[in-house]
């Protein structure tokens, strides 16, 4: 069914529509919003979870339903990804919502935030209107807009924040550009703070990070590549920070990078500033040394840093000073890509490999199932008021279905994206999704791909 | 030792001459061997060969550069090569090709040798993943120009008779100089002891970590050096971004006579040119006895006669 289902219906449709009821037992449930991982059951019917627990077995599945015995499998809320670039509007050739939206289904992921970083930006009531209704159209997933929190993303005048709000944006956030000015970034705090709007920030110094396309250090050098400095990120951060402190809107940084940030952050988050942080499964999973002989394929912002970093983000992510895992999806294609390093894009793609790529970090004994699944849907639903992230029984059944321990291989060609810009060619994965569920309908089959 | 030019020939287990990294103590030395031997051929008055009859080796300069252009052309020249320059500016990228749509157009022109220089690092390894034939790297961004290197060895080892032991101080702006890696990677695998010597804006970072000593004074790093090799600062760096002013810049780093008189008496003096006298090296110094600057431009001709011998003794029906 997935893949090849004309992408007519909407996850709204779904719950109207007459899907027989889809049932799971003897599988290990995980939901971070109430604490459970444990084997049981989960019932669903007309798009919602109707029962869930160690008691639901097959026997009080109603008539028709599929039944599906989970052994050795995991149940987890759907993944709520919250950095997604797609092409569209203005760059179809390297991703639509619909290819992205496939994308996102065989990766888990049931709910993607769309960024602003557009043609035309998304910035305005009417736009914010547009990718909805295109969503509508095309998506086989849940897709929410993030708002320009500047007008153009030119990191001056703020957006109306309240009528984007009302039309539908989750949160604001000026994308890929910081809000070099501090004073307009205080002002846009300020004002969404009484929206209880969420400002999401990109927080890198472009004077500090100059001509810098990667991380700075001994590789950079050896390369003869000009280096980004961590400071580049915790400068930015502090003044964020600080400026969260006067004016006192939610700030969620959005993808933070080096460890020296970690400090920093704790400070913000032990006063009780109302402060969150995520990170990309790249800084998750790969380092520096990752770049080798110039792939541009690991040519991000922010930049991979050190194994240090790395493993400092991981034990954030562990402990949750770090609340959120995004996969940075950013779809490029050879024209931006194919170049020398240092005039090449930043950016990779990542919907497909999120889950798996994460699932590294529970393999090596890093990072708890429960806190992954947390990072990747309970805290992001928390944070945009989104009401997935959970298996609780009335919840909406957007779920994902996934072996833990089946080994593959990333393969570029078969990878649903438009572009194929993966970090992780070739790559070998442990965990693999089986099924995406979006209101009850499934969305992604690995069974019939 | 000296070898005879179409002598047996000395084994270069490589297809391409990227970097200075990929190359053994013993592919350098066999490399010097063979130019050695046609520094002679060169000051003869026959100076054409026929080992590379029949080649067609293109010259594709992204960044211009006469010295390095025409060194590589005479080089291919005397060896009998035919050979075409392409001088491909910024416009061609403007235009919207890019270096890959550049290298699939040269390989359907079936060349044997491709000598690339470019402003980005990298950009000669990605070009020689895409052509079949051999690729010279002529100078990629701030990361390695190999022929540079060999011939700046060439000249120290003709002079000093050996590399290993000796104590070699590059200085000037390292930062962007792909002369200084490559200088630094040649001169530790052949056991010299290499000094960097600039202000800390001019200095990568961890540059303690390629293996040199770091000094920040001239006076104390040019000390005993048994070579000085200045390197060239970039007019558009000169002018208070990295260093505040051309006179300040020359008056602490530099080369005089008085700052050359610290090192060792019979040091030699080096530039990879073009030079900018009264900026980072003095004009007294530059014409100096101690300056072998004019005979590296003839050791690069031998240098790179030498590379392209090597690299085509590898090319299919050699």
């Amino acid at each position: 069914m997935a893949g090849t289902t004309p992408f007519w219906g909407t996850p709204e449709r779904f719950e109207r529509e007459q899907v027989a009821p889809i049932g799971f037992h003897n599988v290990r449930l995980v939901d971070p919003a109430t604490g459970r991982d444990e084997t049981g059951g989960l019932l669903i019917e007309r798009g919602r979870i109707a029962d869930v627990g160690p008691n639901v077995t097959a026997d009080v599945f109603p008539k028709g339903t599929e039944v599906m015995d989970g052994r050795g499998k995991v149940l987890a809320p759907g993944l709520i990804d919250m950095r997604v670039f797609t092409g569209e509007p203005g760059f179809e050739h390297r991703e639509t919502i619909a290819s992205a939206s496939r994308a996102a289904a065989a990766g888990g992921v049931t709910t993607m935030i769309c960024m602003p970083d557009t043609d035309p930006v998304i910035d305005d009531v009417a736009l914010v209107d547009y990718v909805q209704r295109l969503a509508r159209g095309t998506a086989i997933v849940r897709v929410r807009p993030m708002a320009a929190l500047t007008r153009d993303l030119a990191g001056t005048e703020m957006t109306e924040i309240g009528l984007l709000s009302a039309a539908g944006a989750v949160a604001f956030t000026n994308g890929r550009r910081p809000i070099t000015n501090a004073q307009a970034m205080r002002r846009a705090l300020t004002y969404a703070r009484d929206f209880d709007a969420l400002v999401v920030h990109h927080p890198e110094d472009p004077d500090l990070v100059g001509e810098g396309v990667m991380h700075e250090g001994e590789t950079a050098t050896r390369l003869g590549l000009p280096g980004i400095p961590a400071e580049a990120e915790t400068v930015m951060l502090s003044r964020d920070l600080k400026l969260v402190g006067l004016a006192g809107g939610r700030y969620h940084a959005a993808q933070l990078s080096a460890a020296a940030s970690l400090k920093t952050l704790r400070r913000a988050k032990e006063k009780h500033l109302p402060v969150t942080a995520g990170v990309s499964i790249n800084n998750l999973t790969l380092n520096e040394n990752d770049i080798g002989a110039y792939r541009t394929f690991v040519k991000l912002s922010p930049p991979l840093r050190s194994e240090e970093d790395r493993r400092g983000l991981v034990e954030a992510l562990a402990d949750g000073l770090i609340d959120v895992i995004v996969s940075s999806h950013d779809p490029q294609d050879v024209e931006t890509k194919r170049h020398p390093f240092a005039e090449a894009e930043n950016g990779a793609i990542g919907l497909e490999t999120l889950l798996a790529a994460a699932l590294r970090l529970y393999h090596s004994g890093d990072v708890p199932l429960i806190r992954l699944i947390d990072a990747m849907s309970t805290r992001p639903a928390a944070l945009l008021g989104l009401e997935g992230g959970s298996l609780e029984a009335g919840r909406p059944a957007d779920v994902v279905y996934f072996d833990p321990d089946m080994p593959w291989i990333v393969d570029a060609d078969e990878l649903s994206s438009r572009s194929k810009n993966t970090p992780f060619e070739n790559a070998r994965m442990q965990g693999r999704v089986l099924r995406t569920i979006v209101a009850g309908r499934t969305v992604y089959d690995y069974g019939s791909d | 030792m000296t070898i005879a030019p179409n002598s047996p020939p000395a084994h270069f287990p490589h297809r391409h001459l990227l970097g200075i990294d990929q190359l053994s103590p013993a592919d350098i030395a066999n490399l010097l061997d063979l130019a050695d031997g046609f520094v002679d051929i060169n000051r003869q008055v026959e100076k054409k060969l026929t080992t590379l009859r029949g080649r067609t080796q293109i010259n594709l300069f992204f960044e211009a550069s006469t010295r390095t252009q025409s060194s590589f052309e005479l080089a291919g020249k005397r060896l009998g090569a035919d050979v075409m320059n392409m001088s491909v500016g910024s416009s061609s990228v403007k235009k919207g090709e890019t270096l890959l749509d550049t290298a699939v157009t040269l390989h359907a022109m079936h060349p044997d040798l491709i000598v690339v220089r470019h402003l980005s690092a990298g950009a000669v390894e990605l070009l020689a993943k895409k052509v079949g034939c051999s690729v010279v790297n002529a100078g990629d961004g701030a990361h390695e120009h190999p022929t540079q290197a060999l011939l700046d060895a060439l000249t120290i080892r003709r002079h000093k008779g050996k590399l290993q032991g000796l104590t070699v101080a590059i200085c000037g702006d390292v930062l962007h100089s792909r002369v200084a890696r490559s200088n630094i990677g040649l001169l530790n695998a052949v056991g010299a002891r290499v000094r960097v010597i600039a202000p800390s804006t001019l200095l990568p970072a961890a540059v303690d970590r390629l293996g040199v000593e770091v000094f920040r004074d001239i006076r104390t790093g040019i000390k005993d050096a048994d070579v000085v090799m200045m390197l060239r600062l970039q007019r558009e760096r000169m002018q208070g971004a990295l260093v505040p002013s051309v006179r300040e810049y020359f008056r602490f780093f530099g080369l005089d006579a008085e700052k050359l008189a610290l090192a060792r008496p019979d040091a030699l003096v080096m530039h990879p040119g073009p030079m900018n006298r009264g900026v980072e090296i003095d004009s007294d110094v530059a014409d100096g006895p101690q300056s072998v600057i004019r005979e590296q431009v003839e050791m690069g001709v031998a240098v790179r006669m030498a590379v392209l011998d090597a690299l085509a003794r590898n090319l299919p029906n050699a």
